[in-house]
This record gives structure tokens, C-alpha cells and sequence, in this order.
């Protein structure tokens, strides 16, 4: 029975320990042994934590054993993105700088997910420090997408959403600062998460861009986040900017009751280059929406356009500043070539930064430096409360909004790397909403050929194409319920690459 | 213009100078070599022309955002807790002395 672990939901995990089939040692030992013989072709993670996971799941058993309820994730397996910091376990964010680092504390979603008594498989791989949307920016090396793996997973959360994909874990934490969730989740077929800004606590988790920055999911359907959202969410007297709003019971409210839900269709989000079978495919999910009794409006996104542009200034502007903090002196990559203090700084970060990250913090600090902050950052700061005022509007005249996660399928390994504009590019469709903060989700919807170069030979199908919804803000319910009522009619999120 | 081909024009023509680099890598304490210096000249960044582009937007009399949750004044009680993890803190620097962080001389 334990070949069919891989691709099973959490809530099938759920009753398969409740009803003692399995214990949570044999199901951790499964996707352990599956990560030993099939990532070497993925490679989606960065440190596999044996150890950790094993005691986890010894622990986790025992309590089952005991009287009472157990709680959602208990003794299920995960893995989590290398920006969430666990607490004595290597923590990377795929930089060298961190190559070593053990948190001395877990991250609110880590202890909140220890509260759990989930298990921790180990922790997946990224673009640097999230600078990226193909892996390939990873210190480690890229991962690869499961469907085909001369083709990028997507990216920053690419090792999350590959190892979701070649069921070698049942989910994943990920994050998303714009689009790092909801592309890589569309490239590799899976369900994502991106939350209402400040839903989720971004304490322990190693910074991007703090304004934008938010810790989601990726798992096999959209039933599986809604439990998963319930558990992250919440105020945490550690980030600030977390909102004192109550965490619906996501999952217990889940409707596919679509009559009547207004559906808007931007579009500004059906760009020039876009591929065509991405277009067919995401046209035929809103079709099937609308045979659900849903009703369809066009409506238009005007300031969609200066998204990237907007984003482009505001993403390096945070991240220059956060990552002023890799100092070689408290903790991560020391120089040992220093005479003084200050080559300490400069030639530590230099050593330990990879290119796009150095890219990054010049042109943040060119950005925010004198006599360019009001020019760059404030104007751009700005032109975002425009982005912001003109969702709200159209979220008086709909409930949602349903468009594609990303304007291709998945491309080929390094060809990202060529256009150092590809992140930006793609990124249109993500990036005002995370701008505005909203919630969104992509699901997958169907298979498309890729443009240009051929697939090989053993994907017969296609691949994955996402489709995305975006909600209100803090309007997670209504966005899980219109992925859970797609979902409720077609079988596209059960489909699964054939990995051998 | 496409904004592909708006970026593909920046990217190409778009030029620091080898002195503004060097300022950049000296305040953001980076030591660049001589072709990183050549290269981020070139491609840092597009960024020089987005700002025509937003201009052409009319802001007049907006703020700017710089959250967006419409939370105010978020507070909590000014009290001291005790961080129970020094020795986990202290074990991830290269060098300690004495309890403290060991640095080198300033100059």
C-alpha cells in the first residue's frame, strides 16, 4: 500500500493514522526512502533531515497512541522552504553566506507546525535568498521540474513545489514575496497558497522584501491548504504587521457553491507574449466556472503595467537593507582574509553573496542612497497606493478575480539565466497583487506544449498550467472555496508526472 | 512598447559609471572585483529607467504606502524577557572572546 503514499491529501494521511494503517514512522521512513533514490534527479532539497524526521515521527506516534484528539499535521510529514529557520537544524536560504548556520530558534510557522507534531523531512531549495523565479540563483545548484527535468521547477519556492511534485513529500511550506508561490506551484502542477499580507507571521524567516514578504503553502489540492492556512495564520506578537483579525475555520467552511460569485476577468493579466495554450487553458477553467452558476465580468486593471516597474525598485530598495545584516561577525561565512574590521564587512559579503544577490543590494542601495530616495523609492511607494485603490475598487464589483499564475509553462534549465529579466517578466501576473497584499491562489488546470523547444521524449502530456485566483484582502475563504469548487469537478490536481 | 521590449532597451544602454559602482559596493560593504565592476555597471539596473516611466503617473497629493495592512499604532508591553539560548546565539560566530563578539581593530 505505501507505493500510493506519495500524492495522498493530508486528510487521507489524517485517517490512515487516526485508523493506525500506518504509523508515522512507516510513513516517514516512505517519503525518506523516496527522497534517497529519486531527488538525486530533482534535487529539491538542500539538507534532508533523517534524523530530526525519525524522532519526530517516533514522538509523534507516541502521542497518537495516547487517549485524546490528535491535531491536523500530527505525525504527518513535510518540508519546509530554507528561509524558515528551525532551531538547531542548517538553515541556508541557499546562500553560502549561510552555508552553515543553525538558528539558534524556530520560526513562528516552524513552532507553530512543531505544535503540530508534524514531522520535518528537511528543508528545500531556493534562489538565493529568494532572489529569483527558477531556483537557478541557488547556491546549491537548481532543482528540477518533475514533469521534465530539463525544465526549471519555477522559482523562489522551486524545491518546495518539485518535492511536492515528485511526491516525496505530502506538502510544503514556501514563501512568496511576488509570485514566488503561486509560479512555481502553476509550473509544476501543484496547489499554492500566497496570503493576505500580515496573515501569516513572517517572525524566523529570513527576509526579502519586508513589506511584501509572505509565508504560504504548496500542496496536492486546495481542501489540504484551507488546513494549512487555518494552522499558520494568525497574530503574532513578534511581526508587527501581523493583522488581529480571527482565523476562520478555513477548511470546516469550504463551499463549491459557486451561484451567483462574481468572477472578474482583468484584462491587462492576458499579456502580449503570453503562450496561447496557457490562454485556452485558463479560458476553459473560467468556462467551467461559469457552468457552475458563477457569473463572468470583464473588468480592466489599468496600473497593472507599473507593477514590475514599482516592484523593481521597492523588492532591491528592502533587500539592500536586509541584508546589511550578513556582517561576518555574529553568525554566517566569516572572512579568514581580513586585516581590519571593514574588509571584514566587504570581503565576508563578497565571499558569501552570489551574483544576483550582489545585484540586488547595489541597486537597492543606489535606489535608497541621497538625493534618489524621493525620486526612486517614494514615487514608486506611491504609484502602489494607486495599485492598491484600484483593486479595491474592483473588489466592490467582484468577488474574485480569475486570471493565469504565469504566462508560460515551465522553460528550459538555463535559459532563465540569459534574461536577467525574466523574474520581472513573468512576474506581471504576481506582482500587483503582492504589492496590494491579497490573497491568491494557482491551481493547476490542464497541460499546454511549450513554445518553442520541443519537450523530451518521456512527458507525453504536456505540462502543467496554473490557474490563479485572487481574492480581497484577508478574503482567503472565498478564494479556497472557489479553488475547492474547481477542484470539486475536475481531476487535474490528481494528476501527477510519471517518475521513474 | 511592450514592456519586454522596454526592458530589453534599458538593459542594453543603461550605464553606471565604474566610479558610481565602486561608491555603491563601498556604502553596501561588497568588494567587487574588476569584472564584477565591468559587469554591474551594465546591468545595475534597469532600474534608471523605470523612474521615467513612473513619472509619467500622476501622484499628485498621494502618499505612499509603506504598509499595507491599515494597522496603527501596533503595541505591546515594554517588558524585559530572558533569552534562554546564549550558548546557541554565541556557538554561530566565527569568534568569541570572554562572552562577547570578537572583532577586529577598527583601523
Amino acid at each position: 500500500m505505501t507505493e500510493e503514499l506519495s500524492y495522498k491529501t493530508l486528510t487521507e494521511l489524517r485517517k490512515l493514522l487516526d485508523n493506525k494503517t500506518i504509523s508515522s514512522l512507516e510513513m516517514t521512513k516512505y517519503f525518506l526512502s523516496r527522497i534517497k533514490t529519486l531527488d538525486k534527479n530533482f534535487n529539491s532539497f538542500v539538507t534532508v533531515t533523517e534524523e530530526v524526521a525519525l524522532r519526530q515521527a517516533q514522538d509523534a506516534d507516541d502521542f497518537i497512541s495516547s487517549a485524546g484528539e490528535n491535531p491536523f499535521l500530527c505525525g504527518i510529514p513535510y518540508a519546509s522552504k530554507d528561509l524558515f529557520c528551525t532551531k538547531d537544524i542548517r538553515t541556508t536560504a541557499s546562500s553560502k553566506i549561510l552555508d552553515n548556520y543553525k538558528p539558534p530558534y524556530d520560526a513562528t510557522v516552524t513552532e507553530k507546525l512543531n505544535a503540530q507534531k508534524s514531522v520535518l523531512l528537511g528543508k528545500t531549495n531556493l534562489d538565493e535568498f529568494a532572489h529569483g523565479s527558477s531556483t537557478e540563483t541557488s547556491a546549491y545548484g537548481a532543482s528540477k521540474n518533475p514533469w521534465d527535468n530539463t525544465r526549471i521547477p519555477g522559482g523562489s519556492s522551486g524545491g518546495s513545489t518539485a518535492a511536492v511534485a515528485a511526491g516525496l513529500t505530502p506538502w510544503a511550506t514556501a514563501t512568496e514575496t511576488g509570485g514566488s508561490i503561486r509560479q512555481p506551484a502553476s509550473l509544476c502542477g501543484l496547489s499554492g497558497w500566497k496570503p493576505t499580507y500580515g496573515r501569516v507571521s513572517r517572525y524566523g524567516i529570513i527576509a526579502m522584501a519586508s513589506s511584501l514578504d509572505s509565508p504560504g503553502a504548496v500542496a496536492n489540492n486546495v481542501e489540504d491548504l484551507a488546513h494549512l492556512a487555518e494552522i499558520m495564520s494568525g497574530r503574532d506578537e513578534k511581526d508587527s504587521t501581523t493583522g488581529n483579525i480571527a482565523v476562520p475555520t478555513y477548511a470546516k467552511n469550504l463551499s463549491a457553491d459557486m451561484k451567483g460569485i462574481k468572477i472578474g476577468v482583468p484584462k491587462e493579466y492576458f499579456v502580449d507574449g503570453m503562450e496561447d495554450g496557457v490562454k485556452q487553458r485558463v479560458m476553459e477553467a473560467i468556462k467551467e466556472y461559469e457552468k457552475m452558476g458563477a457569473q463572468i465580468v470583464d473588468v480592466s486593471l489599468p496600473y497593472t503595467k507599473y507593477g514590475s516597474l514599482v516592484y523593481a525598485i521597492v523588492c532591491p530598495s528592502e533587500v539592500a537593507s536586509n541584508l546589511m545584516r550578513f556582517d561576518g561577525i555574529r553568525y554566517g561565512h566569516s572572512t579568514s582574509e581580513a586585516k581590519n574590521l571593514l574588509e571584514v564587512y566587504e570581503k565576508s559579503r563578497a565571499e558569501g553573496f552570489g551574483d544576483e544577490a550582489k545585484r540586488r543590494i547595489l541597486t537597492g542601495t543606489y535606489v535608497l542612497s541621497a538625493g534618489y530616495y524621493d525620486a526612486y523609492y517614494k514615487k514608486a511607494q506611491k504609484v502602489r497606493s494607486l495599485i492598491i485603490k484600484e483593486f479595491a475598487d474592483v473588489f466592490k464589483k467582484v468577488d474574485i478575480l480569475a486570471c493565469p499564475s504565469s504566462p508560460n509553462v515551465a522553460i528550459k534549465l538555463g535559459h532563465a539565466k540569459d534574461n536577467p529579466l525574466f523574474g520581472y517578466i513573468a512576474d506581471q501576473l504576481n506582482i500587483p497583487g503582492s504589492l496590494a497584499g491579497l490573497p491568491a491562489l494557482s491551481i493547476p488546470c490542464g497541460f499546454a506544449e511549450p513554445q518553442g523547444e520541443a519537450l523530451s521524449s518521456s512527458n507525453g502530456v504536456g505540462l502543467p498550467v496554473g490557474l490563479q485566483i485572487i481574492g480581497p484582502q484577508w478574503g482567503e475563504q472565498v478564494v479556497f472555496n472557489a479553488g475547492f469548487a474547481y477542484q470539486q469537478v475536475t481531476d487535474w490536481h490528481k494528476k501527477h508526472p510519471s517518475i521513474k | 512598447m511592450t514592456l519586454h521590449k522596454f526592458f530589453r532597451i534599458c538593459y542594453n544602454f543603461c550605464m553606471l559609471t565604474k566610479e558610481e559602482v565602486l561608491k555603491l559596493a563601498k556604502l553596501s560593504r561588497i568588494a567587487l572585483s574588476d569584472a564584477e565592476v565591468e559587469k554591474f555597471q551594465k546591468n545595475l539596473d534597469t532600474v534608471l529607467g523605470y523612474v521615467d516611466e513612473l513619472k509619467k503617473v500622476d501622484t499628485e497629493g498621494l502618499e505612499e504606502v509603506n504598509q499595507v495592512t491599515g494597522l496603527v499604532n501596533v503595541q505591546r508591553e515594554d517588558k524585559a524577557v530572558m533569552a534562554e539560548n546564549h550558548a546557541e546565539i554565541f556557538a554561530q560566530a566565527p569568534e568569541i572572546k570572554d562572552g562577547y563578539f570578537k572583532v577586529k581593530a577598527i583601523l
